[in-house]
């Protein structure tokens, strides 16, 4: 483990957190807007959230 | 990614793949078919359930609309009926008022007629009864008066007397 | 300030456990925020006790590792435990107990080959039991280069697989038989909610009313199999099947070739020739879209071990703390920091769950999705 490879994986994290935290504050607002629509907002919620994670997971596993 | 590789195991790969695949397919046979099968029958029970009573519900609304519209029939028609009785009834009374007023003035007319016959017949009678009972008395009054000629003499005078005036 | 303290850690392990360490570190690096801030405290507060302290790290370290990897005994308590039966194929199958390891401090002479156990694989060895290592990679991590016959041990996670797979039949088909004038009765009550939910939130509306039906049966199994196996990796004895990279490989591979396996001509053709597209955007494209095939299974499987490892790391490091301040100051919110972790760990195991099995009726439905408007 070298020092480059933990700030690269910081810097997954950091921009997989932001990815994440934007989906779910938009969705947050969404759901605000629209409560009827909740479940479907939460799926697509999820499923972004999900996307991105999964491309985190891979850069990490890749650092 | 490498530690990931060196973690892989194949013995529990496969333990994992074909317990896994056989789990499924027990599950399959054994719970989830019957389990979901069960979950339909109920939902189908309750849907179907629900759609009874909405045609119920229908069928009460469509029966008791029915029977308003027999009711308000009905209703007409005793109207109807009142009416045309209460037209035969006034028809009745006017004919038979009509036919009293005609009857009673035919009667009448049939009694004046009567009336003025038997009062003529009765005039004529009386007429006749009057003239006999004057001949009689008359005669009477004759006999009497003339049963002396001093009398005899006196009315002939008299009668004589009264033609002259005359 | 992180990167120093981790640092530190790795240097103080052994060399194979540098690479196992790469992960833990990186996962500390993310979730553990509160682990390293009190680890650097503590450092500066008592630098004299500097060796002693390192050593007590690496025992924490050593300790959490052999939680999450797969073992050939059903460790009950420190220093009871129950031997598993070894299976091993090579050159005929030999059948013999673990204990015949003695924890791993002892070579086995089986058909005139010599086995032994390094961090929790068998390996072929000699009459020595010599170990060779393979030359460091580019990060510097050493692997064991060691022959390794065919290995169907009924390992630890094995034993529970089984466990988990003969409960499940046995509750779910009590459930099944448990109908009384169409009403489930007992446990059917609790599950047949979850079955309904798995059909009417997750397969219903991903799949499709259409062809939901074929899929049923594997997304049920997986939702309560996944969900099982990470609840009882809350429980004692240091029961972690799902955080295990085989175990959601195999998952992932099973819902990949189902996927593959089920998915209609269109699915193929938006892969390959994207249509409402441009021309050249299509040979773009088109690769990308096959790289996702491959990443999406290759995303769940990452994703349920990295979750389920990760809960298991944050909450054996935060009991590992209460060994590292040495002060009954710090047990009590350690204890109560853990009870709460917990409690989160209990939501992302249900959590997982739902995604693994969410995210799966997805793929279904992208398989068998029928673009009639195109």
């Amino acid at each position: 483990m070298t020092i480059p490879t933990i700030v690269g994986a910081g810097l997954i994290v950091i921009g997989a957190g932001l990815g994440i935290g934007r989906i779910g504050g938009s969705a947050m607002e969404a759901i605000a807007r629209q409560p009827e629509a909740a479940g479907k907002i939460q799926t697509a919620m999820l499923i972004a959230a999900a996307l991105i994670e999964g491309i985190g997971f891979a850069a990490l596993f890749a650092a | 990614m490498e530690k990931l590789i060196h973690d892989f195991s194949v013995g529990l790969f496969i333990w994992q793949s074909v317990i896994f695949i056989v789990l499924i397919f027990l599950l399959k046979k054994f719970a989830w078919k019957p389990i979901l099968s069960s979950v339909e029958d109920r939902e189908e029970g309750i849907r179907t359930a629900l759609d009874e009573a909405k045609a119920a519900k229908e069928e009460m609304a469509k029966l008791k609309s029915a029977n308003e519209d027999l009711l308000k029939e009905a209703r007409a028609e005793r109207e109807a009926m009142l009416t045309e009785a209460r037209e035969i009834k006034e028809k009745i009374v006017t004919e038979a008022s009509t036919t009293a007023k005609d009857e009673a003035a035919k009667i009448t007319a049939a009694a004046h007629e009567s009336i003025k016959g038997e009062k003529e017949k009765a005039m004529v009678e009386i007429k006749n009864q009057v003239a006999a009972m004057s001949i009689e008395v008359a005669s009477l009054i004759l006999k009497e008066n003339l049963s002396s000629d001093a009398n005899q003499k006196a009315l002939a005078e008299k009668y004589v007397n009264d033609l002259n005036l005359n | 300030m992180e990167v120093v303290i981790l640092q530190r850690f790795l240097n103080t392990n052994y060399c194979l456990f540098v690479m196992q360490n790469k992960l833990v570190g990186k996962l500390l690096l993310a979730l553990m925020f509160v682990f390293t801030m009190g680890a650097t405290a503590n450092t500066h507060s008592e630098p004299a006790g500097l060796d002693e302290d390192a050593r007590t790290k690496a025992e924490i370290k050593e300790g959490i590792d052999h939680h999450l990897i797969d073992s050939y005994e059903f460790t009950i308590t420190h220093g009871v435990s129950m031997p598993l039966p070894v299976i091993l194929i090579d050159n005929g199958v030999h059948i013999f107990s673990s204990s015949e390891f003695h924890h791993g401090e002892s070579i086995v002479e089986k058909g005139g080959n010599y086995y032994t156990i390094s961090h929790g694989k068998i390996y072929k060895t000699d009459a020595a039991g010599t170990i060779t290592y393979a030359e460091p990679n580019s990060k510097g991590d050493v692997y064991v280069s060691n022959e390794k016959p065919l290995d169907l041990s009924i390992t630890k996670n094995v034993f529970m697989i089984i466990l988990m797979a003969l409960f499940m039949f046995f509750i779910f088909k009590g459930v099944s038989s448990s109908y009384n004038n169409q009403l489930p009765t007992g446990a059917g009550r609790f599950l047949e909610p979850l079955v309904v939910f798995v059909r009417d939130e997750i397969a219903r509306p991903n799949i499709g009313e259409k062809y939901y039906k074929n899929y049923m049966s594997y997304l049920l199994t997986v939702f309560f199999f996944i969900w099982f196996l990470n609840l009882t990796g809350m429980m004692p004895f240091g029961i972690n099947v799902t955080g295990n990279i085989t175990i959601t490989f195999s998952l992932a591979l099973i819902t990949f070739l189902i996927t593959n396996v089920t998915a209609k001509k269109d699915y193929w053709g938006h892969i390959f020739w994207m249509p409402g597209v441009p021309k050249p955007m299509r040979i773009v494209l088109a690769p990308i879209e096959l790289l996702g095939v491959f990443i999406k299974p290759f995303a769940l499987m990452i994703r349920l071990y990295a979750n389920m490892s990760a809960g298991h790391i944050v909450l054996m490091s935060l009991v590992g703390l209460i060994f590292v301040f040495k002060s009954w100051l710090a047990t009590g919110p350690v204890l109560g920091l853990t009870l709460a972790l917990s409690v989160l760990e209990l939501l992302v195991a249900a959590l997982q769950a739902y995604i693994f099995t969410m995210l799966t009726a997805l793929y279904f439905g992208m398989a068998v999705e029928e673009h009639g408007d195109h």
